[in-house]
């Protein structure tokens, strides 16, 4: 019988929001201390709990993916986990070395040649100098970058960026591994050769994998167990059919929360499609409406839509030659759009926004579900089962 | 759901324990030794960096110190008259000067890079765990190498010079050291503060342009202890770079040079106060870096 290679007991995390952020310079904070004279301790300071009691345990060996809305508090848990940041409450006992990739190519330096970052970056993600030599050249073919070692990395396409920092990353040891969304870069080809990698080192080399996703499809063919979670809190745990089945359940209910946070300073107040359901083929509407806590610019929206199983399957693009576009606490951000033919085969999509604000940007998952439903052709032929279809089916008009 | 109980005996297989840490945390020294191949990794980084960004590189080690040498020999030995004092001539003049910019320069680079170095690597710190004491550290030290090339020229200059050479020599590692340590003491609180007031960006090249002024590198201290008596050059010695000068110039000129040393111990019980005071700091901050980063 083996023991628990982690065991999370009552882990909470909070989080202050507000007072924070007006006092980023000296100045503000003394203001603020001057104002607050005499008085009891002012507390506008909001705070959120972004975990809330969280208690699993992972057995070794075991390859557990976790799902959940965005702000369900995937994040914060990985982060916890690998200490990034302390817990408030709770305690974590590890019976192992863990390593965490929360993102790709965490310390490459632009002005270094690739091999100098398989250095830098193998010891930064806690490999021992000794361990990067013993399986550089495995890191140098997995990535396919072996004319291009010399070069500063600043030169290299995307592509070959992605695949040397994932290559690194692939080749440690740790006997836990923790992973956030990092397969959601690089080309199909190489997400099918990185999913192979996890693979292998669960199943293979037996070891522990925590793994958060989007991605339903690499949750399935991955996870043996998985940990559901939403409002900070664990909702299920255990087999992977019925927890998915039971997320997808979830992003199908509108959310009852008014504004879903997209970092720490926009918000979405609301991301609606109307009519939804919708049969496939007819005109689709949308409303968006961003929220900012501070005076900032959108640089870049665009709504993303995605198959059931997390693969992205179109985007609405809403920047306009305009530019950008200021919000603030006051003033939010809102557009309506309408799509002539909608043109996705039936089936549920989930939806999500990619946001560019001057602070930061990035994707957001599950801010919405849509529903299609089919369309009753007319005429003497039925349509082909959706399976057949794909996920887009094109207006043409045929000539014989 | 309530967590179990851990079991004595079970906990004392566990080889990590994470818990929020309550009041001041000491510094965790074993921690930082089996990191310490990260440690050299980031100073060889950033090293390797700057010498290739510079179109001058290594040129710039040495014209730094040295123009700067002749700049001071000249408007402060000749126009100033400071070179006729206690019996010095020009050349001695200029290995003086010399042998104060090098540690100031070294503090003054040092302490800059470092107090940048937190936010500087932000994205690391969000992503990585790691004894975030690592970043400033390595700060510090990847200023060595100017330094190192800075001696070389010093050692130049007093040939030419045809000061004697004596066994003080030996002592400049000592007098190094002091002045890492200084400039980590105070690259420790700022570069903590720096995470969470921005403000140390406008403090940081005042304290340099100040403390060139503040400290004796165009003059030698005993200059002040005559013209102000002890009190004042009390006071004056509590900045920790009068006592890493003056320490580092009697390393180099030895002799008549020697320190005040009671002046001395008060800015290395500065540097030590600094030194101690910024690491509680610094660990209690590093809580929630990777939260307001």
């Amino acid at each position: 019988m083996s023991k628990p290679i982690i065991s999370v007991r009552g882990i909470s995390k909070q989080y202050r929001l507000g007072a924070a952020k007006s006092q980023d310079t000296l100045r503000d904070q003394l203001t603020h201390w001057v104002k607050n004279l005499g008085k009891e301790q002012a507390d506008a300071t909001e705070s959120f709990w972004a975990l809330r009691d969280v208690c699993f345990e992972v057995k070794p060996g075991e390859v557990i993916g976790v799902i959940g809305r965005n702000g369900a508090g995937k994040s914060t848990l990985l982060k916890v986990l690998s200490q990034i940041t302390e817990p408030t409450e709770g305690e974590i006992y590890l019976r192992g070395r863990l390593a965490s990739l929360l993102e790709v190519g965490t310390g490459f330096h632009q002005e270094l040649t690739g091999r100098e970052n398989i250095f830098l970056n193998g010891v930064i993600l806690g490999m021992t100098q000794a361990e990067v030599r013993a399986k550089f050249d495995e890191i140098v073919e997995f990535a396919e970058v072996g004319k291009f070692l010399d070069t500063p990395v600043k030169r290299y396409s995307s592509g070959m960026y992605v695949r040397l920092a994932f290559a690194v990353a692939a080749h440690l040891e740790p006997e836990i591994l923790v992973v956030d969304e990092v397969l959601a870069v690089g080309d199909a080809a190489f997400q099918n050769k990185c999913l192979g990698k996890m693979q292998d080192v669960a199943k293979n080399r037996g070891r522990t994998v925590l793994f958060v996703s989007h991605n339903m499809a690499a949750v399935q063919a991955l996870c043996g167990r998985i940990i559901h979670m939403g409002g900070g809190r664990v909702l299920g745990d255990g087999n992977p059919d019925s927890q998915i089945a039971a997320y997808l359940g979830e992003i199908k209910k509108p959310r009852t929360d008014i504004a879903v946070p997209l970092g720490k300073v926009i918000e979405c107040r609301q991301l609606e499609f109307s009519p939804n359901p919708i049969v496939s083929g007819q005109p689709l509407e949308f409303t968006l409406e961003l929220g900012a806590k501070q005076r900032t610019q959108l640089i870049d929206c665009a709504i993303l839509i995605y198959s059931v199983y997390g693969q992205r399957v179109a985007i609405l693009d809403l920047r306009t030659t305009g530019g950008q576009f200021p919000i603030a606490p006051d003033a939010p951000f809102r557009c309506t759009g309408r799509i002539k033919n909608f043109p996705l085969v039936e089936g549920d999509y989930r939806v999500g926004l990619f946001m560019n604000c001057s602070e930061y940007y990035s994707d957001y998952h599950d801010l919405a579900s849509l529903t299609v439903s089919a369309a009753t052709k007319e005429g003497e032929l039925a349509p082909y089962a959706a399976h057949f279809r794909g996920l887009v089916e094109l207006e043409c008009e045929v000539k014989f | 759901m309530t967590a179990p109980e851990p079991h004595v005996n079970e906990l004392a297989d566990y080889e990590r324990v994470i818990r929020p840490k309550k009041g001041l945390v000491a510094v965790d020294f074993d921690e930082l030794w089996r990191y310490r191949e990260l440690f050299w990794f980031l100073a060889w980084r950033d090293i390797l960096v700057r010498y290739k960004q510079a179109a001058l590189g290594v040129a710039w080690a040495v014209l730094k110190p040295f123009l700067t040498m002749v700049v001071f020999t000249i408007v402060f030995g000749k126009l100033a008259g400071f070179s006729e004092k206690k019996g010095m001539n020009f050349e001695t003049y200029a290995v003086l000067t010399l042998a104060g910019l090098l540690p100031w320069q070294f503090f003054a680079n040092a302490m800059a890079e470092s107090s940048n170095s937190l936010v500087g690597s932000s994205n690391m710190i969000s992503k990585i765990y790691f004894p975030r004491l690592i970043i400033p550290a390595s700060a510090v030290i990847s200023g060595a190498v100017d330094f190192a090339i800075g001696l070389v020229i010093l050692f130049g200059v007093m040939l030419w010079a045809g000061v004697s050479w004596h066994l003080n020599l030996l002592l400049l590692p000592v007098f190094f050291l002091v002045a890492f340590a200084a400039a980590f003491a105070i690259g420790l609180w700022l570069s903590a503060l720096n995470v969470k007031y921005r403000d140390v960006k406008y403090i940081v090249p005042f304290i340099v342009q100040m403390g060139l002024y503040a400290s004796p590198v165009a003059f030698p201290s005993a200059l002040v202890r005559e013209k102000f008596g002890d009190e004042v050059f009390f006071l004056f010695s509590l900045n920790p770079m009068v006592g890493v000068i003056d320490g580092f110039r009697w390393g180099v000129l030895g002799g008549a040079f020697e320190p005040y040393w009671p002046g001395f111990w008060v800015s290395i019980a500065v540097i030590a106060a600094l030194l101690v005071s910024g690491a509680l700091y610094f660990r209690r901050a590093e809580k929630t870096f990777a939260d307001v980063i």
